[in-house]
């Protein structure tokens, strides 16, 4: 009897404590992981032979996880990210530090990058109204090709290239050190909104192309999405796929 | 007289398993190939071309309008003194009066270890880590880029590589493996001790 009561007052306790443990959780998590990894839109392998699965497995999973884990650490610093969006926060970037400009913009610009990809054959093609911007811009699509791979080719070390939309509505393509983007408030930056972009990390391709950064971007041109390039475009407004829970 | 592709110090496959002959084909054949054919085409025919390669760096360091020849120059330098810091059977802890100095400006041989992989790891993006002499004191840098301790006004003594092409092949995105790797299992004491006694 004295055991089966030791019993049952052990069976409480430990019931207690699971539940005092999950509320403990439950009411941490938020703050914790405002921030979070989005999924590919499409498989691991979707986008060979351009991209290979375990390119495409590492990239996402290992360095777009650490930004959003690292982004998520400064939370305790800064607890108004937790209020911001994503987009927002690109555009205060100037107000933080090193750490959450760095895996703040990590976050954003892997989430575009994602989505502005899409598998051979499944991207559509330019609407009549970006074809018009394109060819006020840069006369032809070769040309705005061709000044893309430039700048992507262009940047020294780790970086993206761009193609925005200007404040005034015009197209331009720009090239940005490390996780900047065209959002940031930073010196040096031409802005606007980001309509394409191309990650040029060695990471992005260095499994596939090692040295031979050209191949990658020639042969990325093929993967460009321009559904969502199209998308981004007709609203002038951020609203990537980049989330908080 | 053109800049040449130095040849590396010891056979392709000498550094396995830390760092494989395909890592040294493509960093060692590839790209330091091609930062030197770049800086040679950047200054054939001008005033540069006469110049030995610290003089090229010194000489357009800080002007924006010769980046190009800046980081191509800057790379020659930087990866003929990598492939020296580094060697079959290296790592673990210095000796003698480079081990001393080690000691008495980092506390420790563990401080400047950790100071070290530190400097590496929070290299954003591409770059490198270095122990350097300044004033006559060791100190840990790190730089972006193709940047070096000698625009800097800084002796170099060591280096390491952490663009992620000198580790990509071998540790993906574990950059901190390959850190502790270089310092455990690579790095040439003998080199870095010569690099103190001459300055
Ligand atoms: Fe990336
Ligand atoms: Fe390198």
């Amino acid at each position: 009897m004295a055991l089966l009561s030791l019993f049952r007052f052990m069976r409480a306790c430990c019931l207690a404590g699971l539940v005092g443990l999950a509320v403990f959780i439950a009411g941490a998590a938020p703050a914790l992981a405002a921030f979070v990894l989005p999924p590919l839109p499409y498989p691991a392998e979707a986008l060979a032979p351009s991209i290979d699965a375990t390119t495409m497995t590492i990239h996402h999973d290992r360095h777009h996880g650490a930004y959003v884990a690292n982004l998520n650490a400064r939370i305790a610093d800064h607890p108004e990210l937790e209020q911001l969006s994503l987009e927002d926060l690109q555009g205060r970037i100037s107000r933080y530090p090193a750490a959450v400009r760095n895996n703040g913009g990590g976050h954003y610009n892997h989430s575009l990058f994602w989505r502005v990809m899409a598998p051979p054959g499944q991207g559509g093609t330019p609407s009549p109204q970006l074809q018009a911007a394109i060819t006020a811009a840069f006369d032809s699509p070769e040309a705005l090709q061709q000044r893309f791979a430039q700048a992507a080719a262009d940047r020294f070390g780790s970086g993206w290239a761009w193609l925005i939309r200007r404040p005034d509505g015009s197209l331009a393509i720009t090239s940005t050190a490390n996780q900047d983007n065209p959002l940031m408030d930073l010196p040096g930056i031409e802005r606007g909104v980001p309509l394409l972009g191309l990650d040029v990390w060695e990471h992005a391709y260095y499994l596939d192309y090692q040295n031979r950064r050209p191949d990658y971007i020639a042969a990325w041109w093929s993967l460009v999405n321009w559904n969502e390039v199209n998308r981004r475009f007709a609203e002038g407004l951020d609203a990537s796929g980049a989330s908080k829970s | 007289m053109a800049h040449q592709l130095p040849e590396l110090p010891y056979g392709l496959d000498a550094l396995e398993p830390h760092i494989s002959r395909q890592t040294l084909e493509f960093h060692h054949g590839k790209h330091h190939a091609a930062y030197v054919t770049n800086l040679n085409k950047l200054i054939e025919g001008g005033d540069l071309e006469a110049k030995s390669l610290e003089e090229v760096i010194l000489a357009v360091a800080g002007d924006a309008t010769k980046a190009g020849v800046f980081n191509n120059a800057a790379q020659v330098w930087n990866h003929s003194f990598y492939w020296q810091c580094i060697k079959p059977g290296g790592g673990g802890a210095p000796s003698g009066a480079l081990a001393d100095k080690i000691a008495a400006d980092f506390g420790s041989f563990e401080a400047f270890s950790e100071q070290f992989k530190t400097a590496g790891a929070t290299q954003f993006g591409s770059g490198w880590a270095w122990l350097v002499l300044d004033g006559g004191t060791l100190k840990i840098t790190k730089t972006a880029n193709a940047d070096l301790p000698l625009a800097h006004g800084q002796k170099a003594l060591l280096t390491m590589d952490v663009w992620e092409h000198a580790y990509y092949l071998d540790y993906q995105n574990r950059r901190p493996d390959y850190m502790t790797t270089y310092l455990d299992k690579l790095v040439n004491w003998d080199f870095v001790a010569a690099n103190l006694a001459a300055a």
